[in-house]
């Protein structure tokens, strides 16, 4: 075997001066020739510790080697065979805390691109004129409702559909795709990739229903009365805030308002598209994930002078991918670490007009195993702002829980499931972020699949 | 895809639009309200359904052209079809027997209020309905609403119909005919609204208010319906619409109402209802 390969292959982006101004993508992803080299590192390892990061256990090895064959039709059929949202994984995992970070190559602080590479493969397949159908089981008369169309719900859809089930999927906006769709940017997954998939399962049979709000329009009891099985898949859409003096001031958002008019209502468009979205001048995010880069970045593209993020703890304690983080630093996103609002101050037409906020420093570890923030006494200061959006997280929705009979619910509002995502009802599975709270795409897709699975084996009883 | 059965101008500048919805039609109740996207690309406007057909699957709202959205709306045509109704949305108006209640309707609130009165007669309830418009020409519906009130009183700016006056004049109105109220009902813009809250609480009885901020998913997502209410902040479309207009900060709803002013290129309008 030749000498080690360190040289992690950069990915092609837009400048970071043009990009913070479009709203293009912005990685432009592998050459053919750039993949076939970075997968070409790959050592193969008969022990491919990679597998174990992966939550759907894609064989990680198999699918890079043929792309270092350059047999990258090869490469998406292993892909696909555990993922059926390839090109939105590869654009979104936490790979760095996944596969890459099990990748035996880490260890010498080059880990295997792996997300680089799927979105390679990903990508390849849509500039191809056919794309491969997968073999669909005959009709076995069963139905399946599917409340959601996040990840969790495509998953589940897709894998009963093939297995001949009748799928029928239900959706309360009028587009479908869950946070994909309205919550997650154009600059970093294109809602034509999320269409692709969407229109790939419509194709194989997925009946498709928008604007229907389970729970509202018919309950899951009603609609037990019609299917075999329900998976509710409805995320965790309710956001929450700061509860600090303030927060109804106009200027102030949720990050889910602040997405949902610029990605699903398409604000960026106004007024050809009809509903508006402000340019402000100094935005304030409150937090430190993903969803809080989306926005400042956001925030940028809009026009905004000066874009921060406000986070209680410091850098190392982020929880946003780590190319989230850089992204956002190297298009002009300034970073206020250690500090948290306290109070928003209001004009006399109450518009936000100032920010009053405390810095922190780092105590003793908390039960999440990250040091707890501690406010500085005295340290109050006060910061010219013109708008404020809060990204601090989101709770299950209640409309499902508060409208259905007999389904167990936790604590935090969520649905409590056992393991294969079976529920305290009779007929009724749920998995994704209405179970577990607001977590990842990847992990909402491994319950989805898991979900599947269970049901698959309950109808074939 | 959902079809525009009938569309009319019932007054100026308020329309009538009915469309077809047959699952919103089997749930929909008193107080209740859809949100409809007239084109693609279009606002989810939230209105409030004043009237429903259950075997014909239809809804029928009444609505005021303000802006944009609004006017595309009312440049719909029968057998068109729009591409979102959804609901139904918010919570039912609470329609137990009371006793006696006066609802109130102004502008599109006078069609918002009438599903609520058919319920509160059907329970039982003595109704007083009381219609509040700027001139005898910016009424409809009397004999539908007459059909389930006890008595209907009008009350006009101009005089051109029923009592001359503002809706400060209510108070008096309603102290001349001796009537004390168990509950109140008010249907209409944030300023009839807000007026009444604070003119008829000295009955010491519910005021229940139907919002109508600015949304966008109606479901709970995206928090821009938020009203402060008694302290608390509150979602108007998963908590209300409904609210006890004695204990909701008005000045903070009527300020944030405006947030998009500068943005909407707005039709300027004067209903008189104190847009
Ligand atoms: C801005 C943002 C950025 C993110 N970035 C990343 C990232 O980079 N990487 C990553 O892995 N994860 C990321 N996440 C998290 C990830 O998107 C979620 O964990 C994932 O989408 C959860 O999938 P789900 O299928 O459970 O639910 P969702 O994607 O939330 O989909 C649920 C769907 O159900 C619908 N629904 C809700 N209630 C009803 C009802 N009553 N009836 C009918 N339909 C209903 C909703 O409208 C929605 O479309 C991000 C999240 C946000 C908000
Ligand atoms: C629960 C609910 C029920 C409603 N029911 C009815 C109804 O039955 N009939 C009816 O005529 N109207 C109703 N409304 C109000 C209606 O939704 C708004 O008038 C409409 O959204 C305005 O849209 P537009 O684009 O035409 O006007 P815009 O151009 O968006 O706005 C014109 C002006 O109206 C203000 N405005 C007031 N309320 C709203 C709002 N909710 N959304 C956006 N802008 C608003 C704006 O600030 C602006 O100054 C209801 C609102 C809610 C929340
Ligand atoms: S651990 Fe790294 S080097 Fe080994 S198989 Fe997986 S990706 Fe390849
Ligand atoms: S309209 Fe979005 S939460 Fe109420």
């Amino acid at each position: 075997m030749g000498k080690l390969d360190l040289n992690r292959r950069e990915m092609p982006k837009q400048p970071s001066h043009i990009r913070r101004r479009n709203f293009n993508e912005v990685a432009l992803g592998y050459t053919p020739e750039l993949a076939i080299a970075e997968a070409q590192r790959c050592l193969q390892c008969k022990k491919p510790i990679c597998i174990d990061g992966c939550p759907v256990e894609i064989d990680i090895p198999g699918f890079i080697k043929c792309i270092a064959d350059g047999d990258f039709a090869g490469s998406i059929r292993i892909l696909k065979d555990k993922n059926c949202l390839p090109a939105v994984c590869g654009r979104v995992c936490p790979q760095e805390e996944q596969c890459e970070e099990l990748c035996i190559l880490n260890k010498k602080g080059a880990p295997v691109a792996i997300g680089r590479l799927e979105r390679f493969a990903a990508y390849w397949e849509t500039t191809q004129d056919k794309i491969e159908m997968p073999e669909i089981a005959p009709s076995t008369g069963n139905k399946v409702a599917i409340i959601g169309s996040g990840p969790a719900g495509i998953t589940v859809a897709g894998d009963l559909i093939k297995l001949g089930h009748e799928v029928t999927m239900y959706e309360a906006l009028h587009e479908p795709g869950g946070v994909l769709v309205y919550g997650i940017p154009e600059f970093r997954l294109p809602k034509a990739v999320v269409r692709r998939e969407l229109s790939y399962i419509q194709k194989l049979g997925v009946k498709l229903i928008t604007n229907f709000v389970v729970g509202k329009t018919k309950s899951v009891d009603q609609l037990l009365k019609k299917y075999d099985v329900i998976f509710i898949g409805t995320g965790a859409g309710l956001p929450w805030f700061m509860e600090i003096p303030g927060e109804n001031l106009n200027g102030a958002y949720s990050a889910n308002e602040y997405l949902t008019r610029m990605n699903l209502m398409k604000g960026f468009q106004f007024p050809r598209s009809s509903t508006p979205i402000k340019k402000h001048k100094n935005v304030a995010v409150i937090g430190g994930g993903n969803v809080a880069m989306d926005c400042a970045r956001t925030a940028l593209r809009l026009g905004a002078d000066n874009s921060y993020i406000i986070y209680r703890r410091s850098e190392k304690e982020l929880p946003a991918r780590l190319e989230e983080y850089e992204n956002a630093v190297e298009e002009g996103v300034i970073f206020h670490f250690l500090t948290l609002p306290i109070k928003l101050i209001g004009d006399e037409n109450g518009w936000l007009k100032e920010i009053e906020c405390l810095r922190m420093k780092l105590g003793e570890l908390d039960s999440s195993g990250r040091r707890r923030p501690i406010p500085i006494k005295g340290s109050e200061f006060i910061m010219p702002m013109d708008a404020y959006i809060v990204a601090i997280g989101n709770s299950p929705n209640p409309i499902i829980p508060e409208t259905t009979s007999g389904l167990e619910i936790g604590r935090r509002g969520n649905i409590v499931t056992d393991e294969n995502g079976k529920t305290s009802k009779d007929r009724v599975w749920a998995g994704g972020d209405i179970v577990t709270g607001a977590a990842t795409v990847i992990l909402a897709m491994g319950a989805g699949r898991k979900a599947a699975l269970s049901m698959h084996e309950y109808l074939s009883k | 895809m959902f079809k525009v059965i009938e569309k009319e101008m019932i007054v100026p500048n308020l329309y009538l639009l009915t469309v077809q919805a047959p699952d919103i039609a089997e749930q929909i109740q008193a107080g209740q309200f859809i949100i409809l996207r007239s084109h693609d690309d279009a606002e989810r406007i939230p209105l409030s359904v004043a009237d429903w057909n259950r075997e014909e699957g239809t809804l029928t709202m009444i609505f005021m052209v303000v802006g944009d959205s609004t006017s595309r709306i009312a440049g719909l045509n029968v057998e068109d079809f729009v591409p979102t109704v959804v609901g139904p949305l918010g919570k039912p108006t609470e329609t137990k027997k009371f006793g006696t209640v006066i609802c109130i309707g102004g502008c599109y609130g006078i069609g918002s209020i009438f599903p609520v009165i058919r319920a509160l007669n059907e329970k039982g309830n003595k109704v007083i309905t009381i219609l509040e418009a700027r001139s005898n020409f910016l009424l409809y519906w009397e004999d539908k609403l007459k059909s389930y009130s006890e008595k209907i009183i009008i009350i006009t700016r101009d005089g051109s119909s029923g009592q001359k006056g503002h809706i400060k004049r209510l108070s008096k109105i309603l102290q001349e005919k001796a009537i004390k109220p168990d509950r109140i009902f008010v249907n209409g813009c944030t300023f009839l609204l807000s007026k009444t809250s604070l003119e008829l609480s000295h009955f010491k009885v519910p005021i229940i208010v139907s919002l109508n901020p600015i949304m966008i998913d109606g479901t709970g997502m995206c928090g821009v319906c938020r009203v402060t209410v008694d302290g608390s902040t509150k979602f108007a479309c998963v908590d209300g619409p409904d609210f006890d207009g004695r204990v909701v900060d008005w000045e903070e709803l009527l300020k944030r109402r405006k947030q998009y002013l500068n943005e909407e290129a707005v039709l300027v309008h004067h209903s008189g209802c104190g847009r």
